[in-house]
C-alpha cells in the first residue's frame, strides 16, 4: 500500500466541495457526491488504520508547495497511529452525519450549500490531521474554523445564529494569535515547523527554553480557542445555532478534538517546555486548565433548559477532561478520550437532532414522554447518555476512568477530586436530560400550525412561521420551515436512525480497546508516548462507576417526580441564578469589551483626532498662514519683480564687496 | 586737465545703467519700458567698449589686440535694434488691440 493515497483520502472531499459550489449550483445531487466523498475517504482511511497496528514507521508523502528562491517549503503528509485514529473518527463521524443530514435537512431552500460546506469542513479538517509542518495544520486549522463559522451562520438570515458565527469566529481567532506566535517563535528558535524535527531538536535540548515555553502556551492557547477551554469557551454554546448535524460533527466530535489533537500532536513540545526549576510548567497549564473547564461547564449543564445546550456544555466539559488527561501527561488518556467521546457524542448529538426533529422543539420542558414516539431515538440517546456518564461497560467508561486515574496517579488530589465531582455531575444532568426528554408525560403542544405545511416545503409554510417559532429554536424568519419540523411527536425516518444506529455499536463498545493496554500498544510509536500502558486501576474503576451510578440515581429521583427538582433549585436559589446566567461570563465579557474596546477606542480616537490630525493639520496650518505672507510677493507685476532683482543684485554686490574687504578693507 | 581713466567711463556706465533701470521699471507706458531698456543695453556697452580699451591685455606694447569687448558691443547693439524693432511691433499691435499700452492693464493671463 502507498502512503500517495491519502492525497485522495484529503482531495476528495474538496473534489465535491468544488463540484457542488461552482458547478452543481443548488441541485440536490450535491448531497450524495458529498456522502460518497467522504464515504470514500473513510474506506481509504482504513487500510491506513489497519496497517498501522504492525507498522512501525508513520507513512509519509510529499508534494510540492510553496518554492520561495532557494527555500522550498512542501506538502508533506504522514500518518502515524495518532493521524489513523484522527482519520478513522473524522471520517466515520463525518460519513454518518453526512447521511443523517439527507433526512434532517430535507426540504431546507440551501440544501446543497450545506452539503458543499460539509465537504469543505471535511477536506479542512483531514487537512488538518494529516499535515506533517506545523504550517500547513495551521492552514487546515484556520479553514475549520472558516467551515465552522459557515455552517454555525448556515441559517444566516437569523439575527441570532449570524451572531453566533460571528462570536464563534473571532473568539476562536483570539486563540489562534496564540498559535501564530507559537508558529514563529518555533521557527525563530528552531529554524523549522517540520513537526518531527520540531520534536526531535526538543528532544536534543536544541531550542531555547524561553521560546520553546512560549511556543508551547502558544499552541496551548490556539486550542484553548478550538477546543472551547475556559475563558475562550463561550463561542461553543451559541455554535448550537448551527443545524444539529453540524453541532455533532464540528462542535462535538471531530473539530472542537482539534485543539486536543494539537496538544497532543506536539505534545513532546509541551514535555520539554519546562519553566524554572525544571518545573512541567506547560503540562501544568494544560491539567488545571483542563480539569477547572471539565467541572465549571459541567455546572452550567445543570441546569440548561435547551437539549443542545445541555450537550454543548457537557462537551466543553469532556473536552476539559481530555485536556486534563494530556496535561498530567498521558496522551494516550487524552487521545482516548477524544476518540470514544467523538462517537458518543456524535450519538447523543445526532440523537437530539432526531428528537428535535420529531419533537418540534428544542426546549427540554416542551418535550417528556419520548421514549413511547421514538423508540429508537431514546436506545440511541440512552446509550449515548450511559457512554457519556461512564458507566461500566459503555465507552465513556474506559476512557473517562483512565484520564482520572491518571490524574490521581501522575496529577495531584485535587485534580482527581475534581474530576471525580465532574463525573458525577455529568451523570446528573445527562440523566436529567434523559428524564425531561423522554420520560413522563408529554408537556408539548400537540398540533402545531407548521403542521400544514407537510409536502410543501417552499414558500406557503413562511406564513406559519411565528406560531411556530416560539417552540422551535431552529425555526428561521424569512426562510421557510422545513415541513417534517412540526406536528405530533413521531419518530425519524431511517435515513436518520440508521446512523443513530451504527454509532450505538462504538459507543457501546469502543471502550473495549483499552482491554490489556490494545490502545496503548497501538499509539506506542507516537512520539511522546512513553513506556508501557498502565494497568486498569480496579478500586479508582469501582469508585468512578458508584459516583457515575450515584449521579444518574440523583438524577432519576429528582425529576421522577414533578417539583422535587424546583425545591432543590429554590433551595439553591442564587447558586442556581448562577448558573442560569452561565456565571455571567457573557455579561462579562461585553462589560468588558464595552470597557478595553469602547473606552479605549474613544481615548485612541481622541488621541487620533486630537494629537495626530492635529500635527498633520498644525503643519498645514503652518505652510498655509507661511504662503498667506509669501503670496503676496507674487503680485503678477513684472516691474516689482525687477526691483525686487534690482535690489538682490545691489545686496549681492554689497555683500560681495564685503565679503572680499573691498569696501572696508583697502 | 585730468586724464579720462576707466573709472571715468564705469561712472558712466552705472549711471546709465540705473537711469535705465529706473525708466524699466518705474514706468507706465511700455515704450518708456523699452527705452530704459535700451539704456541699459548702451550703459554695458560702454562699461564693455572701456574695459576693452583699459583691460589689461587690451595693450601690448601700446598696441590694442583684443577686440573682445567692442566686438560684443556690436552683437549688443545688433540685438538691441532687433530686440527693439520686435518690442515696438508687439506694443503696436496691443495698442491696437487694447487701446493702451500701460502694462498693469495688460493682465489677460493673470486670475
Amino acid at each position: 500500500m502507498t502512503a500517495d493515497l491519502a492525497w485522495l483520502i484529503l482531495f476528495l472531499p474538496l473534489l465535491a466541495f468544488l463540484l457542488n459550489a461552482l458547478v452543481l449550483r443548488g441541485r440536490a445531487i450535491a448531497a450524495l457526491i458529498s456522502t460518497v466523498a467522504i464515504g470514500a475517504s473513510f474506506l481509504l482511511s482504513l487500510p491506513f488504520f489497519f496497517a498501522l497496528f504492525t507498522r512501525s514507521e508513520p507513512f509519509r508523502t510529499a508534494a510540492p508547495f510553496i518554492q520561495v528562491g532557494q527555500v522550498a517549503f512542501p506538502f508533506t503528509i504522514q500518518i502515524d497511529a495518532l493521524t489513523a485514529v484522527m482519520l478513522v473518527v473524522v471520517t466515520g463521524v463525518s460519513l454518518l452525519v453526512h447521511i443523517f443530514s439527507i433526512g434532517y435537512m430535507a426540504g431546507d431552500p440551501g440544501y446543497s450549500r450545506y452539503f458543499s460546506y460539509l465537504s469543505l469542513f471535511s477536506m479542512s479538517m483531514l487537512g488538518l490531521v494529516l499535515a506533517q509542518d506545523l504550517v500547513l495544520v495551521y492552514v487546515g486549522w484556520e479553514l475549520v474554523g472558516l467551515s465552522s463559522f459557515l455552517l454555525v451562520g448556515f441559517w444566516y438570515a437569523k439575527p441570532s445564529a449570524a451572531d453566533a458565527a460571528k462570536k464563534a469566529f473571532i473568539t476562536t481567532r483570539i486563540g489562534d494569535f496564540g498559535f501564530a506566535v507559537a508558529l514563529m517563535a518555533l521557527f525563530v528558535a528552531a529554524g523549522t515547523t517540520d513537526i518531527p524535527r520540531l520534536i526531535a531538536a526538543a528532544e536534543a535540548n536544541q531550542i531555547a527554553a524561553g521560546a520553546l515555553l512560549i511556543a508551547a502556551l502558544g499552541l496551548f492557547a490556539g486550542a484553548v480557542g478550538k477546543s472551547a477551554q475556559f475563558p475562550l469557551h463561550v463561542w461553543l454554546p451559541d455554535a448550537m445555532e448551527g443545524p444539529t448535524p453540524v453541532s455533532a460533527l464540528i462542535h462535538a466530535a471531530t473539530m472542537v478534538a482539534a485543539g486536543v489533537y494539537l496538544v497532543a500532536r506536539t505534545f513532546p513540545l509541551f514535555e520539554a517546555a519546562t519553566g524554572v526549576g525544571g518545573v512541567p510548567a506547560a503540562l501544568t497549564v494544560v491539567a488545571w486548565i483542563g480539569a477547572f473547564t471539565a467541572i465549571f461547564a459541567a455546572t452550567i449543564a445543570l441546569v440548561q433548559t435547551d437539549i443542545k445546550k445541555v450537550l454543548a456544555y457537557s462537551t466543553i466539559s469532556q473536552l476539559g477532561y481530555m485536556m486534563l488527561g494530556l496535561g498530567v501527561g498521558s496522551l494516550v488518556a487524552g487521545i482516548f478520550h477524544l476518540f470514544t467521546h467523538a462517537f458518543f457524542k456524535a450519538l447523543l448529538f445526532l440523537s437530539s437532532g432526531s428528537v428535535i426533529h420529531g419533537a418540534g422543539t428544542q426546549d427540554m420542558r416542551e418535550m417528556g414522554g419520548l421514549r413511547r414516539a421514538m423508540p429508537i431515538t431514546f436506545a440511541a440517546f440512552g446509550i449515548g447518555a450511559l457512554a457519556l456518564a461512564g458507566v461500566f461497560p459503555f465507552a465513556g467508561f474506559w476512557s473517562k476512568d483512565e484520564i482520572i486515574a491518571e490524574s490521581l496517579l501522575h496529577g495531584n488530589v485535587v485534580l482527581f477530586l475534581i474530576g471525580e465531582v465532574t463525573a458525577f455531575l455529568t451523570a446528573f444532568y445527562i440523566m436529567r436530560l434523559m428524564m425531561l426528554t423522554f420520560f413522563g408525560e408529554h408537556r408539548g403542544v400537540a398540533e402545531h400550525a407548521g403542521h400544514q405545511a407537510a409536502g410543501t416545503p417552499a414558500s406557503p409554510a413562511i406564513g406559519n412561521h411565528s406560531a411556530d417559532h416560539g417552540s422551535h429554536g431552529e425555526l428561521v424568519p424569512g426562510m421557510p420551515v422545513p415541513a417534517h419540523h412540526a406536528g405530533a411527536p413521531h419518530e425519524s425516518p431511517l435515513v436518520m436512525t440508521l446512523p443513530l444506529i451504527i454509532l450505538m455499536v462504538p459507543a457501546t463498545i469502543a471502550g473495549l480497546w483499552a482491554l490489556g493496554g490494545g490502545f496503548h500498544d497501538y499509539l506506542h510509536n507516537v512520539p511522546g508516548v512513553h513506556g508501557a500502558a498502565p494497568p486498569i486501576n480496579l478500586p479508582i474503576a469501582a469508585l468512578s462507576t458508584v459516583v457515575a451510578l450515584g449521579g444518574l440515581a440523583t438524577g432519576w429521583f429528582l425529576y421522577a417526580a414533578p417539583g422535587r427538582a424546583a425545591a432543590v433549585a429554590r433551595a439553591f436559589g442564587p447558586v442556581t441564578t448562577l448558573l442560569e446566567r452561565k456565571y455571567y461570563l457573557d455579561e462579562l465579557y461585553e462589560a468588558g469589551i464595552n470597557l478595553l474596546f469602547m473606552r479605549g477606542s474613544q481615548a485612541l480616537g481622541w488621541f487620533d483626532g486630537t494629537i495626530v490630525d492635529g500635527v498633520v493639520n498644525g503643519v498645514a496650518a503652518l505652510f498655509a498662514g507661511l504662503s498667506d505672507v509669501l503670496r503676496r510677493w507674487q503680485t503678477g507685476r513684472v516691474q516689482y519683480y525687477g526691483v525686487f532683482l534690482a535690489l538682490g543684485a545691489v545686496l549681492l554686490f554689497v555683500v560681495s564687496l564685503v565679503w572680499t574687504g573691498g569696501l572696508i578693507g583697502r | 586737465m585730468m586724464p579720462v581713466t576707466l573709472n571715468h567711463f564705469l561712472v558712466l556706465s552705472a549711471m546709465l545703467f540705473c537711469i535705465g533701470l529706473y525708466g524699466a521699471l518705474a514706468k507706465r507706458n511700455a515704450v518708456a519700458i523699452l527705452m530704459g531698456i535700451e539704456l541699459m543695453f548702451n550703459a554695458v556697452n560702454v562699461a564693455l567698449v572701456a574695459f576693452s580699451r583699459f583691460g589689461p591685455a587690451s595693450t601690448v606694447a601700446g598696441q590694442s589686440v583684443l577686440l573682445t569687448g567692442q566686438a560684443f558691443a556690436i552683437f549688443i547693439l545688433t540685438v538691441a535694434a532687433a530686440e527693439a524693432a520686435l518690442g515696438l511691433a508687439i506694443i503696436f499691435a496691443i495698442y491696437r488691440r487694447r487701446e493702451t499700452i500701460d502694462p498693469d492693464r495688460l493682465n489677460l493671463l493673470k486670475w
